[in-house]
């Protein structure tokens, strides 16, 4: 009787897949791929200084109550530079910046920031993506704004641009 | 006038399919038995209509005639001969018909060629390979209907410019090929289940067929890699994209097949099994097609998404795949149990071979269906990427890796662990001096990337153990070729772990003049010009490189820029030596005067499709030995 019932186990199986295929038919994909990180807390790192004189950054310097953004970023991004002027002019707006430098060296992130200036009062280094990928990041640059209990309010995939300023100083509390 | 021709060739290739099919079912009570001499011819008349059919297809495509809908849709009046020809299948409807065709000609073969399966299998067969192109024969006349006509178009829409590619317009025929093949096992294992003929017999007929279509998947996954490797230009040559998983799927179930068929075929073990794998063999070809056809998953192919095409490959993957279970939990009780055989035999060591190779199966399958059923059932959105499968498929893959060194120096039936582990002793030298040199110069390396070139070089080793003492002239041609097949494997794990342990990458973004280094090479960004291409605007890097003072030579990444449709293509440049491959690409952004320039040195990564080719020219010398075989018998015979 066992011996049976192992027999159609295959059909089961299969029939359970053509299940799932036929839902899956049915309702097509809309592309929109929602944030899984906010509303979760950050998860758990230490990314070490990667540059002299400018501390790196832990999950735990999130905890202050203070909000503040969290740049994903690396000097041979090119987009990357296209942002630095905005960050430049959150940080002026009183916005804390901490960046994660992915895939970064020393030299070549001490060069980008001489040339294009540095809006980041704390910089990690994350030399094999290890943090972007606990972030749920998949590319360069991507922004997180991080509340004062280091929980993730926001996910930005892709260059901040001028016209983002607004929303992202809402999600940080902060009247435009 | 083609066009019209071709249609009605469709129509009359799919009457006599339906024919073949009301034969051999007919034919299988002994009353009617005589009505089965029919169905040889009409499988062979059948073929010469699907031809003939695919013929006008590819007429109408080298005329470049804009009134069939499918031309203007697909093709350009300026497009290069050869891209007309493989704009032919390089859609859904021609590569349907295509489909259609390979059966037709494959069903024929059986029809004027299989002398050994008894007559009403023979006859079970034909009829199950009718009722598989009975289903695409409807999918093409009532759903997609590659003749269809249009007026007033002057001027056709271009191919997809990834397609334009050499390499890639023989990619799908090869792997459709190889699926095709796949369906030739299943209707060989549908014919003995329903004639109860589960035996030796069986699987000699199927087994050329097997390897016949393993050895088309294995070409056609091997040069999809290097295509992916070369154009997509990430530097990886395996990304498990739902669509390369779609093609690796069927191949781990004929791998497995392939194996169980030997102890079938040799030692009558393993029936019910082996019918089980054909099955699934197929199973996975036609899930590869659903998945490639319908759209149902989001991949990096872009294929026509059309979910009422899906829905008619799912009803066909209902019926064949459904009745085949039903027909194996109804018979196979009746299949009685082979001959036994002991824990330590090369019938054991296959069984293994057959788990992992299913359990690896189960892995990338779940890897690949997971994000549509999650979001089946509580709408939230995954993917499954690489970390998943490299590390829930690449330990077992090693697993198996290992007993392959020590599956063919097993004898048959029943053997003893101590002459196994005396046989293997070169080997296991060979292995432990490559794991002290790697400890000794190799530098730090992950674990995985060390077991597998430590595992390279046993398989390496122990691949050659069946010459051994051999006399080489004497050797059959499927003895050569299981050699040069499993060598295959530890040339392709060898290339798979050094990539993963050496390989170099630098990512620079760099001004004209500037220098960077990668490996051993010195590289010298010089600029950019453009280059006008046949189709396509191409922007054009070009880099000075040196090999410590060794005479510098230029290579030029580009990229395309297609108009119609918009699209950018990544060629990346890539120079090969003996010891690895330098890859560059540049990026697609001026950003103050500077490019982003991708370098890799991968060393010895070009052994991953060396290996993949000698596993491909193993399984062909393995083919053309049993058929050689099976024809010295037969002259013997009469």
């Amino acid at each position: 009787m066992k011996r049976r019932a192992i027999l159609w186990l295959p059909l089961a199986l299969v029939l359970t897949l053509l299940v799932t295929f036929w839902r899956g038919l049915l309702q097509p994909d809309d592309h929109v791929i929602a944030s899984q990180m906010v509303g979760k807390p950050l998860p758990e790192f230490a990314a070490p200084a990667i540059l002299p004189g400018r501390p790196g950054i832990a999950t735990a310097d999130f905890r202050d109550g203070k909000p503040r953004l969290l740049n994903v970023f690396a000097s041979w991004c090119l987009p990357c530079v296209a942002e630095v002027p905005v960050l430049m002019r959150l940080k002026a707006m009183g916005v804390d910046v901490v960046g994660v430098a992915v895939h970064d060296t020393a030299p070549a992130l001490e060069q980008f920031l001489a040339r294009n200036g540095n809006p980041y009062s704390r910089i990690g280094s994350d030399p094999q993506s290890r943090i972007q990928l606990s972030l749920g990041s998949a590319g360069v640059p991507e922004t997180f704004v991080v509340d004062g209990k280091g929980t993730i309010v926001y996910q930005h995939i892709g260059v901040v641009a001028e016209r983002d300023i607004p929303n992202l100083l809402e999600k940080l509390g902060q009247r435009p | 006038m083609i066009a019209e021709a071709g249609l009605a060739a469709l129509w009359l290739g799919a009457a006599l399919a339906l024919a073949q099919l009301v034969l051999g079912a007919l034919a299988l009570r002994p009353a009617q038995a005589a009505l089965g001499r029919a169905i040889a011819p009409v499988a062979i008349v059948q073929a010469l209509f699907v031809s003939l059919a695919f013929a006008c297809l590819i007429a109408v495509f080298m005329r470049s005639d804009m009134s069939v809908l499918l031309v203007a849709a697909n093709s350009h009046s300026a497009k290069p001969m050869i891209y007309k020809i493989a704009g032919t299948w390089g859609n859904h409807e021609g590569s349907m018909l295509l489909w259609v065709t390979i059966l037709g000609l494959a069903g024929a073969t059986i029809a004027l060629f299989e002398r050994k399966l008894r007559a009403d299998t023979k006859m079970a067969t034909l009829a199950a390979q009718a009722a598989i192109a009975l289903g695409f024969y409807a999918f093409l006349l009532f759903a997609s209907n590659p003749f269809a006509r249009i007026a007033g178009v002057s001027e056709g829409q271009g191919l997809n410019p990834l397609l334009q590619d050499p390499g890639l317009a023989f990619h799908p025929p090869t792997l459709y090929a190889g699926y095709v093949g796949m369906s030739a096992a299943f209707s060989f294992a549908v014919g003995a289940l329903l004639t109860r003929n589960v035996g030796p017999d069986f699987a000699r007929a199927m087994r050329p067929w097997i390897l016949g279509a393993w050895v088309l998947l294995t070409v056609g996954i091997v040069a999809g890699s290097y295509w992916a490797y070369y154009t997509l230009g990430w530097g990886g040559w395996w990304f498990w994209d739902p669509v390369e998983n779609a093609s690796l799927m069927p191949w781990l179930a004929a791998t497995a097949l392939i194996h169980s068929v030997t102890v079938l075929a040799t030692r009558d073990g393993l029936r019910a099994w082996t019918a089980m794998l054909a099955v699934l063999a197929f199973s996975m070809s036609m899930v590869g097609t659903f998945l490639v056809r319908s759209g149902v998953l989001t991949s990096v192919h872009s294929f026509a998404v059309d979910p009422e095409r899906g829905i008619f490959i799912l009803a066909l993957l209902a019926i064949y795949i459904g009745g085949a279970l039903t027909l194996f939990a109804l018979r196979v009780g009746t299949v009685t149990e082979g001959t036994r055989f002991d824990v330590v035999s090369r019938e054991a060591a296959l069984v293994a071979n057959n788990l992992l190779l299913t359990v690896i199966l189960v892995v990338v399958l779940a890897g690949t269906l997971w994000p549509l059923a999650l979001e089946g059932l509580n709408g939230a959105k995954i993917s499954v990427g690489a970390p998943y499968f490299n590390s829930a498929a690449g330990p077992l893959a090693l697993v198996l890796m290992a007993l392959l060194a020590a599956g063919p120096l097993l004898r048959w039936r029943s053997d003893r662990p101590g002459l196994v582990l005396r046989r293997m002793a070169p080997a296991l030298l060979v292995a432990g001096a490559a794991f002290a040199m790697l400890v000794l110069f190799g530098g730090t390396i992950g674990v995985l990337p060390l077991l597998g070139l430590i595992v390279a070089a046993l398989i390496g080793a122990a691949s050659l153990a069946p010459l051994w003492k051999r006399n080489l002239a004497r050797t059959p041609l499927f003895t050569w070729g299981m050699v040069i097949a499993h060598l295959g494997c530890a040339v392709s794990l060898a290339g798979m772990a050094s990539d993963s342990a050496f390989t170099q990458e630098n990512l620079a973004a760099m001004r004209p003049g500037e220098v960077q280094k990668i490996g051993p090479f010195a590289v010298i960004f010089g600029g950019l010009q453009e280059m006008p291409g046949p189709n396509y605007a191409a922007l054009q890097g070009d880099l000075l490189v040196r090999w410590g003072s060794g005479e510098p030579f230029i290579m030029t990444p580009q990229l395309h820029q297609f108009s119609d449709p918009p699209m950018i293509t990544n060629q990346a440049a890539i120079r090969t030596f003996w010891d690895g491959q330098l890859y560059l690409t540049i990026g697609e952004k001026e950003m103050q005067g500077r490019w982003l320039v991708r370098m890799w040195w991968k060393p010895f990564v070009t052994l991953i499709w060396l290996g993949g080719f000698m596993m491909a020219l193993g399984g062909t010398l393995a083919m053309l030995g049993r058929v050689k075989r099976d024809l010295s018998a037969r002259k013997a015979v009469a």
